[in-house]
């Protein structure tokens, strides 16, 4: 490994959430409040085509008819959607940058706290081997590598770039995956998102990098909202990270955002996701709410979507990325780590609808709880009858580090074909004080030795990340359970 | 100065008084054998001097290397110099016994101020320290514990001991659940541990052990007190007459 990613990996493993810094720069916001004429105002200074405006105001329409949920196992006081701010964007001198020269140098310097470099001089060389899209509060504001992309055909960049270089695409798949009307969050998100990546994988081309998007919410009341839509063309792969920070704040900030993956015959997707908005403090005090719809569809025969994620942050995680097992032989997989401490919730977990012949799922879920926290695994296999030869494997183990801590599991099975193979194991094991007094003994101090035992847990899920995820998934593993114990 | 030097050990489990005053001296390079009944006492004294939370210490003084343990965390007697053998080594699922053996290391040399070793002095040293033992190597990539037979439990234990260069090995049963070639192959690397500047606590309740490790001293743990010491000679007693008579006074 570079000594450069040693260091970047060093920061991570700081004491407290070390990404809760304020950016101080000019940003262009619309005021509080939801109506029509914000909607409008969105579109307008995005300079969207009408088919798409039209799309906003029906998800807005729609959405005045629909209710918070409440089935999931999380509590909070009700949000107030005529306080937040819809759109938030740094100011910029002119238009959209056009390289990187162009961008702000203090949002530079806010992806370089992060770890995450922005300057392609510094990825040519060797740092990281991935391109980079970052989105800052609402816009994306910058994407790396895109020339060398362009020339496989690959088209990678903000979402309100393909709007106006590739409006086909985006019309053809925008909300074939989740639907304006799929529900309350993701209906909102389709009103009022601002930004965020869209991906095209030509026929038959296999990216050669990990294509990353790195999301930041930096203003006050603002909601942030972005939209991900990603497609792997006919026998394409590709292999996506979407990292996530937010600085320290006291009140809740709302994040709603909605990912589609389309995944063509023979295509594969891989998309793995490290979750660490602020999750409020040791009291519950502020933190993120993360409300988001993620959802794959294997479109075509033989093709396979695959999350992981590891979701260490956010004061409330609500998410449930899916795949949609529509072709023949496809596969779907679902890799989950999610911790939560203090006063964090989370209710996460995935759902896998079984629907061509010979279709695979497979759910290893791991969660953790510590503190106070509630950590909840919902998932969904469904089998419908056009589905033969289905096979589902789910696991889901729970960990529990103290004793006011809560883990729940709750699997729903939905099998309309004789010839499905569902199997689902579960286990709820409490960290020992036997194995904690055991790394002692050896030398290891008992967060070392917790972060060790919780490191071993997950162990499954780490394995499907991309390398370098992979580290620094382990730190803030770490860093997540400080103070667990003792 | 002695290595370990414990006076009147009172300690007690959730409120039961287990010791009742054990006084006892290691030196450098003594091997002493802590020899007792179910019961008596002798797990306790070695959860006590390695620091398991579970267990109080209610009265007296342990002194390990000149300082008082009450000053140490377990972690931190560990780096000390000090190793516990487990009766039932614990198994940690997904940590491979190589990745928690060279997190274990260098922790220990952190605390004393040496360098840590890189990966590769890390498996040179492994190749160096199995032989002690003969592990197999597969059993190093292999979760810690995991899958492990009992024999291979405590050989591990051994294996990390050796890896460790501890100041003061305590064995607690290691002789327990062992047959006599499982027996011989752990004696023989605990053998190969013994030095002029190392010491050793054998805990054990059957006689057999020390045929195989011989000590220099032996105690009779009794009910929490130690009620006998003496040479080698002493276990061969016990093993003719039983503890029966000390358990009836």
């Amino acid at each position: 490994m570079k000594i450069e990613d040693e260091k970047s990996f060093d920061t991570l493993t700081d004491k407290e959430y070390k990404y809760g810094f304020v950016t101080d720069i000019e940003s262009d916001s619309l005021p509080p409040g939801l109506n029509e004429d914000i909607v409008r105002a969105i579109s307008k200074r995005k300079n969207e085509p009408e088919w798409l405006m039209e799309f906003r105001l029906k998800a807005y329409r729609h959405w005045l008819t629909l209710e918070e949920p409440k089935w999931a196992k999380v509590e909070f006081p009700p949000v107030d959607y005529q306080a937040l701010s819809y759109y938030s964007a740094p100011k910029q001198k002119a238009d959209m940058p056009q390289s990187l020269d162009d961008v702000d140098p203090e949002l530079l310097a806010t992806y370089e706290k992060l770890g995450i470099p922005l300057g392609e001089q510094e990825v040519l060389a060797g740092v990281a081997n991935v391109a980079v899209d970052a989105v800052f509060d609402s816009v994306s504001v910058a994407t790396t590598f895109k020339k060398n992309l362009e020339e496989l055909g690959i088209i990678f960049g903000s979402f309100s770039d393909a709007v106006k270089d590739h409006p086909e695409l985006v019309k053809k798949y925008l909300g074939t995956v989740v639907p304006y009307k799929d529900n309350y969050y993701a209906t909102l998100n389709s009103a009022v998102f601002s930004d965020g990546s869209f991906c095209y994988i030509p026929k038959g081309v296999k990216c050669p990098l990990e294509l990353s998007t790195y999301f930041r919410i930096n203003a006050a009341n603002t909601g942030q909202f972005e939209r991900t839509l990603l497609v792997a063309d006919e026998g394409a792969q590709v292999s996506y990270l979407e990292g996530c920070t937010a600085p320290q704040r006291d009140e809740n900030q709302l994040h709603a955002a909605v990912v589609e993956l389309i995944a063509h015959k023979d295509a594969k997707i891989k998309y793995s996701t490290v979750q660490n908005w602020y999750p409020g403090d040791k009291d519950g005090k502020g933190g993120i709410y993360n409300f988001v719809t993620k959802r794959g569809h294997c479109r075509g025969d033989n093709s396979k979507i695959s999350w992981t994620q590891v979701e260490t942050g956010s004061a409330i995680t609500w998410k449930y990325p899916s795949c949609i097992l529509k072709g023949d032989n496809s596969v779907g997989e679902f890799y989950s780590v999610a911790v939560t401490n203090n006063m964090q919730q989370a209710d996460t977990g995935t759902k896998m609808v079984h629907i061509g012949k010979n279709t695979k799922s497979t759910i290893i879920s791991k969660g953790i709880s510590a503190g106070k926290a509630q950590n909840t695994y919902r998932g969904l296999v469904r089998v419908q009858e056009t589905a033969e030869n289905a096979r589902n494997f789910s696991q889901c183990d729970s960990m529990l580090i103290g004793d006011r801590c809560g883990a729940h599991t709750f699997p729903y099975i939905d099998v309309n074909n004789p010839t499905a193979q569902v199997e689902h194991e579960a286990t709820t094991t409490k960290i020992g004080e036997d194995q904690i007094f055991y790394c002692n003994q050896r030398g290891l101090d008992t967060e070392e030795a917790v972060t060790m035992i919780v490191n071993g847990f997950c162990k499954e899920v780490f394995r499907e990340l991309p390398m370098e995820f992979a580290v620094e998934a382990q730190k803030l593993l770490g860093i997540s359970l400080e103070g667990s114990v003792g | 100065m002695a290595l370990l030097e414990i006076k009147d050990l009172h300690a007690s489990v959730a409120d039961k008084p287990i010791l009742k005053g054990i006084n006892l001296t290691i030196k450098p390079g003594e091997v002493h054998a802590i020899m007792g009944p179910n019961g008596s006492g002798k797990s306790t004294l070695s959860n006590v001097l390695a620091g398991n939370e579970a267990y109080t210490k209610t009265a007296g003084q342990i002194l390990f290397d000149g300082q008082d343990i009450d000053e140490l965390a377990a972690h931190e007697r560990a780096c000390a110099g000090m190793f516990l053998a487990f009766q039932y080594p614990v198994e940690i699922a997904g940590i491979s016994n190589m990745y928690f053996l060279k997190a274990a290391v260098n922790a220990v040399r952190k605390y004393q101020g040496i360098d840590q070793l890189d990966a590769m002095d890390f498996l040179d040293l492994v190749e160096e320290k199995k032989k002690i033992v003969k592990i197999r190597s597969d059993l190093l990539e292999r979760a810690v514990n995991s899958g492990f037979s009992g024999g291979e439990k405590k050989r591990n234990e051994i294996f990390q001991m050796a890896m460790l260069e501890p100041k003061l090995g305590i064995l607690d049963e290691t002789d327990s659940g062992l047959d006599i070639d499982a027996l011989r192959i752990v004696a023989d690397g605990v053998n190969a541990l013994r030095s002029p500047d190392r010491g050793f606590l054998v805990i054990t309740h059957y006689q057999r052990l020390l045929d195989y490790i011989v000590p220099d001293h032996v105690h009779v743990l009794v009910n929490g007190q130690i009620v006998k010491s003496g040479g080698k000679e002493l276990a061969l007693e016990l093993e003719d007459e039983g503890y029966a008579s000390w358990v009836a006074e």
